[in-house]
């Protein structure tokens, strides 16, 4: 079994490499390209930045940064690679780089080919250029030296009109179903039923959704793994559906492709989409992914858990619907049984009345992990609230339902007095614990706070914070 | 010869253009080579540290033997296996790179696995197993100040009588403020490649501010002598004072490992263990009291700066004398006591970073200027005005230096003006009467930063030129690159000289056997030493150079004019490449060392007294911020700087440094959080955990302007200025300005409680606060 891609336009098989091998670790070590860098190993810098290139169904090319730092090298099967080494061509620097040039937009260069291919994808995605498209696509790289001002008037010089390349040309590699190398096998499936009946074979393999999380295991423990089963090639996973009454998204869905969806339907999910780590992880990262994780601060859950999500599990002995807020056990620990997986999660619309809000606390704007997150579905009908529906994450070991809080405003008036003791009833839901993201105070506060943020909010009363930030 | 050159341009890339820096292209297309980057050697092992879990422990055995039994393992070496003296202290003595009886810290090496590559050497490390028998560690500066547990003696700096000031003083404040540290977050970790030469010779490549440090700590560490070490470094991904003396404990090591196994050897620390294993910035714990006029004066203060040291001196004499001589910032303390304490905990070893100490010292003298404001209800600005050091008296600092170059009071009053800061001063006060959620605050900041190494020995550098006879120039000087642009600035000043364009000059790597006993390139003076070191060694070629040109044209010495890539003599002239070519033809050397040492200065390391600093760089910030009194969230929304830097040398390089030391600054102060669990466990050890700012942090609206026709009174480099660190501290600007808005939430004038750095917690309890006290 052999692995192929192009990198750089450059055809490669590789069949003696073991699949945990990082794409980071292959580049910089295998393939002697030296200039993709590491900085963390956690897919929070950007220094390893590479773009892979695919076809929408459209057949236009889209060109995604990603963080090769926490993919494996199996992932890559059938991918067109991109890396800086990728950009000059003939002599000639590609826009992105003449621009940094001259904005002066490195100091000590390490960081800098990271944010070359960040801003290369940037330009390549056909998106106005503002400050604020510019801030999201650059979230995932960290520059220590220049304040970052240079780098932002570098994409306004070069991102503003793609460009016809040879990558956006060649035509995609079919992906294989596998990879095996000393013992240590890699699963891509391309089907349910396939993956159903791996997932019984192989019960101790690891599931790979996109590896955002999972990927610390093979960059930073350099954990060997025998069996990985990768979701990415199953086709039905893949599937967003849309009817008039609800939104199912299967477990493989990036990020990235779900976002239009929620900016029309759940707008306030959207934003807290876009604070999801990066660019980079939002094209790899998936839904699935974030709920069989099951952390206790993962972004989507509250608010799936908020809009009444449903989960459909499968197994080779079919499937089953669960609610998303049944789920979760305890810490890290799902209703999941053996032999099953997650195939899709259904989300209702709004209904007429209904609202939705997001709000996400954390040290830093972007790319940062929650220390409280707040997700409300509301309706209110006059002036008394019909229905509400309330989750937090950060504030127990697994995301969780405020029932005493909801109870607090279930039924009442819609004034600023109702929030408040919303706010009061976070006690009786709540006992969260210190760490250092926050205090046990400070989630049991914002918490609390958050009842009349989202009381203003609904009521204009203010402008707030996320706008402003925004 | 008369062939239409005088038409042409001056050279280009001379003193005080804006040049580009040298490695841009290289940058931005993945070419420019860092250590990692270097083809090793066939057969380079990769080493790992084993490090202690425990913050203080007694080592009571080491059990190597299944470690050693692994494939692909070479060695793994404990404190016994160092065949010289096991210490790098760079200041003091004792302080090892592998720890002997007792481990001191959590992630204090205590061992060191060297095997055929990472992977192998990381699950090695694993398996060596370590007997601890734990012991009670201090963990918090409280705790070592208590238990009087220092690295080194408490220094005092003081003048007058403080305590019958103070007492006699219309006004008394007093109060207790903490800034945290800072991890420096290069996004290069620390790195080291050894490569063992013939008999005792050995090579390290070394990510290292300070090559001539790493050179005497891998001599000392091997017990052999200095000249059989060589260490290079070309480039650095990010310094930040980090890999000044940090960098001794890998390259060390990796020297240690490459001697024992006979093979190159890398060391690269992964991000985690660079975090918790290296030194950070260090956190300080403050106490205050004022005696005050009714005219806002400050006539008496006491100052008490505990800092945390961490396990060993390491650096903290220095950044101690640098808080303490950076506590009076801008303003005159006619009767002044500032007692530091250099705490000793079972932490990592706090080390350099950018400012030295100095931003933590004005830090607490702005709190100190803020709350007098507060006590009488007066501006903070006017409390400042009153205080700042006068020109001709009133301008003698605590530590004895006569400021005679203050352009403190000019340079905040033009930035105001320009900024229309009273305006908006009251904007912003209408803005927060009309909000609820929101507030804003809007703060100045002034800084007088000193420019020297406070010990005068270090005030010195070298450098190494050659002219070489097509007219190509090879330039080396001690200084090393870590992003900061001070090669291109070097090279400018040797371009300058030779007025030849700049891109004729090589700039090469910093070796210790081109040029020997080189200070670090820190304390923002790299430029400053070395570039008057090259200007030396190229003046010296150049003057043998105009003789013989003198000889060829005929003509006196004085008639040579070197310009615009040529040779002149009145009329006639010829290319600068062709003098080279004669100048060697006639047999006189186009070889010249160059030396440095700043004039002026004096230090008595005991009295803490003298004249430590050639002159001051001076800088001012206005920032305007937003703070969410529900969260805790804030946004930086303007920021305004006006920056001295004397006659800039490539404004281009300065700009960007201010802008960098500026957001870094501001890092420091906002959501960069150190986190330490009860046992001494750092937490925050990754970017996962570790908030540096991302390019939204940055204000949207960002205004810098460097001071122009402002030539240092002294004479510098071209009178350039010195700008690495001074404008890190214009970005307690943005801190105070937090402050300003936690306390317009009160009607009557408090002072709020907000340590540094202000994360959304930290604001949220202080506007907790301010709420509940305001009630009372």
């Amino acid at each position: 079994m052999t692995i192929q891609f192009y990198l750089n336009g450059e055809l490669r098989r590789e069949d003696a490499v073991s699949p945990t091998t990082t794409v980071l670790d292959y580049l910089r070590v295998s393939a002697g390209k030296t200039g993709t860098k590491e900085g963390c190993a956690e897919g929070d810098c950007g220094a390893c930045t590479i773009v892979v290139v695919r076809k929408n169904g459209d057949d236009e090319p889209l060109y995604e940064a990603v963080n090769s730092c926490l993919l494996i090298l199996p992932q890559l099967d059938g991918a067109n690679v991109v890396t800086v080494e990728g950009l000059a061509r003939d002599g000639h620097f590609d826009p992105v780089q003449t621009a940094m040039v001259e904005s002066d937009g490195t100091q000590c260069g390490f960081c800098t080919p990271g944010f070359i291919m960040a801003l290369f994808a940037l330009r390549q995605g056909n998106e106005k250029i503002t400050d604020g498209t510019i801030h999201d696509a650059l979230a995932g790289n960290l520059c220590r030296c220049t304040g970052y001002r240079p780098i932002v008037q570098a994409a306004h010089q070069a991102c503003q009109d793609a460009t016809k390349d040879l990558y956006g040309e060649l035509s995609p590699l079919i992906p294989g179903e596998g990879y095996e190398h000393n013992h240590q096998k890699f699963f891509a499936p391309q089907n349910l039923s396939q993956l159903a009946e791996m997932r019984t074979d192989y019960p101790k393999a690891m599931i790979l959704a996109g590896g955002t999380d999972l990927g610390l295991l093979f960059s930073k423990d350099r954990d060997p793994l025998e069996a990985i089963i990768y979701t990415s090639s199953v086709a039905e996973l893949g599937e967003i559906e849309e009817t008039k009454d609800y939104l199912e998204i299967g477990a493989a869905v990036t990020y990235t492709r779900i976002l239009p969806y929620f900016e029309r339907l759940y707008p306030s999910f959207a934003t807290l989409i876009t604070r999801i780590g990066s660019r980079q992880i939002r094209n790899v990262g998936t839904i699935g992914g974030n709920i069989g994780t099951a952390s206790p601060i993962g972004d989507t859950l509250p608010c799936l858990i908020a809009l009444d999500a449903m989960l459909t599990l499968y197994s080779k002995t079919g499937s089953r619907e669960l609610p998303l807020e049944d789920f979760f056990i305890e810490y890290r620990k799902t209703d999941l049984k053996p032999g099953e997986f997650i195939k899709s999660i259904r989300i209702p619309k709004l209904k007429n009345k209904q609202k939705f809000r997001a709000y996400k606390i954390s040290k830093r704007y972007d790319q940062d992990i929650s220390s409280v997150i707040g997700a409300y579905r509301i309706e209110i009908d006059g002036l008394r609230v019909k229905d509400i529906r309330i989750a937090f994450g950060g504030m127990a070991e697994i995301p969780k339902r405020a029932v005493a809080c909801e109870g607090a405003i279930l039924d009442k008036e819609w004034v600023e007095d109702t929030a408040l003791k919303a706010g009061l009833a976070v006690t009786t839901d709540f006992k969260p614990l210190s760490d250092h993201r926050a205090s046990k105070d400070y989630r049991l506060c914002v918490a609390a706070n958050l009842f009349i943020r989202l009381y203003r909010d609904l009521t204009d009363a203010e402008d707030l914070m996320e706008v402003v930030a925004a | 010869m008369m062939d239409g050159f005088e038409e042409r341009q001056a050279t280009i890339g001379g003193a005080h253009a804006k040049v580009k820096h040298d490695s841009a292209a290289r940058h931005v297309t993945g070419k420019a080579i860092f250590i990692d980057d270097i083809v090793a050697p066939p057969g380079t092992l990769e080493a790992v540290f084993v490090t202690s879990p425990h913050a203080h422990a007694k080592i009571n055995s080491i059990d190597k033997t299944k470690a050693l039994n692994i494939d692909g393992v070479h060695d793994v070496l404990i404190a016994e296996d160092i065949p010289g003296r096991n210490d790098i202290a760079p200041v003091f003595e004792d302080e090892p790179i592998l720890a002997e009886k007792f481990a001191q810290y959590v992630g204090h090496p205590v061992a060191l696995v060297a095997a055929d590559n990472y992977d192998v050497a990381f699950h090695a490390a694993k398996e060596v197993f370590v007997e601890y028998q734990v012991l009670e560690p201090i963990l918090s500066i409280a705790e070592a100040l208590k238990r009087k547990e220092f690295t080194y003696p408490p220094q005092i700096i003081g003048r007058g009588d403080p305590e019958s000031a103070i007492a006699a003083a219309r006004h008394k404040i007093s109060g207790e403020i903490a800034c945290g540290g800072q991890d420096h977050f290069y996004l290069e970790g620390q790195i080291a490649l050894a490569q063992p030469g013939e008999e005792t010779d050995i090579t390290v490549y070394s990510s290292t501010q300070h090559p001539t440090e790493v050179q005497h700590s891998v001599s000392k560490i091997l017990g052999i002598p200095i000249n059989d070490v060589t260490i290079e470094v070309r480039r650095m991904g990010g310094a930040f004072g980090g890999k000044e003396s940090q960098a001794s404990i890998i390259a060390a090591a990796a020297a240690l490992a490459a001697v024992k196994t006979k093979r190159p050897v890398k060391i690269r620390l992964r991000r985690d263990d660079d975090m918790v294993i290296t030194g950070k910035r260090h956190d300080f714990e403050f106490t205050y009291v004022a005696g005050v006029g009714d005219d806002g004066r400050i006539e008496g203060i006491e100052i008490v700066m505990a800092m945390r040291s961490g396990n060993v001196a390491d650096l903290s004499s220095g950044v101690l004398a640098r808080a303490l001589c950076h506590g009076d910032n801008c303003y005159y303390l006619p009767n002044v006591r500032l007692s530091g304490f250099p705490c000793k905990t079972n932490t990592v070893s706090n080390t350099a970073f950018r400012g030295f100490g100095a931003p933590q010292g004005m830090l607490l003298m702005e709190v100190v200027i803020e709350h007098i404001a507060r006590h009488l209800g007066q501006s903070v600005d006017a409390i400042r005005a009153a205080n700042y050091y006068g020109t001709s008296d009133r301008n003698i600092t605590p530590y004895e230096q006569v400021v005679k170059d203050s352009i403190v009071v000019e340079l905040t009053d033009r930035l105001a003006r320009e900024v229309e800061y009273e305006d908006r001063k009251l904007e912003v006060k209408n803005f927060n009467s009309r909000h609820q959620t929101l507030k804003k605050g809007i703060a100045l900041m002034p800084v007088k930063f000193g420019i020297s190494f406070n010990a005068p020995p270090l005030n010195q550098a070298g450098a190494l030129v050659h002219v070489y006879t097509d007219g190509s120039v090879h330039l080396n000087h001690g200084g090393t690159e870590m992003g900061q642009g001070l090669f291109i600035k070097v090279a400018q000043v040797v371009a300058t000289v030779f007025q030849i364009d700049v891109n004729n000059i090589k700039i090469s790597a910093t070796r210790t056997d081109k040029v020997p006993n080189t200070s670090a390139t820190a304390a923002s003076a790299g430029s400053d030493l070395n570039g008057m070191a090259a200007f030396n060694a190229a003046e010296t070629i150049k003057k043998r150079m105009a003789c013989i040109a003198a000889k060829h044209f005929d003509v006196p010495e004085s008639d040579v004019e070197f310009r615009q890539n040529r040779v002149f003599a009145g009329n006639v002239s010829m290319p600068f490449a062709e003098l080279a070519q004669i100048t060697w033809s006639n047999r006189v050397s186009l070889s010249a060392t160059g030396y440095y040492k700043t004039p002026e200065i004096h230090w008595d390391p005991i009295k803490l007294k003298g004249n430590p600093f050639y002159y001051f760089t001076y800088g001012a910030c206005i920032s305007e911020v937003i703070i969410d009194t529900l969260t805790g969230e804030s946004r930086v929304l303007r920021a305004d700087i006006l920056q001295d830097c004397g006659m800039s040398l490539n404004p281009t390089v300065d700009y960007g440094q201010i802008e960098g030391a500026f957001v870094q600054g501001m890092g420091w102060l906002t959501s960069e959080e150190l986190v330490w669990d009860k046992e001494g466990r750092l937490m925050t050890h990754g970017p996962s955990t570790y908030k540096i700012p991302g390019s939204r942090d940055v204000p949207p609206d960002f205004n810098i302007h460097i001071l122009e026709d402002a030539p240092n009174r002294f004479p510098t480099i071209f009178r350039s200025k010195a700008v690495g660190e001074p404008p890190l501290m214009l970005a307690i600007s943005v801190w105070l300005a937090i402050r300003d808005a936690v306390a317009s939430i009160s009607e009557s004038p408090l002072a709020p409680k907000l340590n540094a750095p202000a994360t959304p917690e930290a604001i949220l309890m202080a506007v907790n606060d301010i709420r509940q006290r305001a009630n009372q």
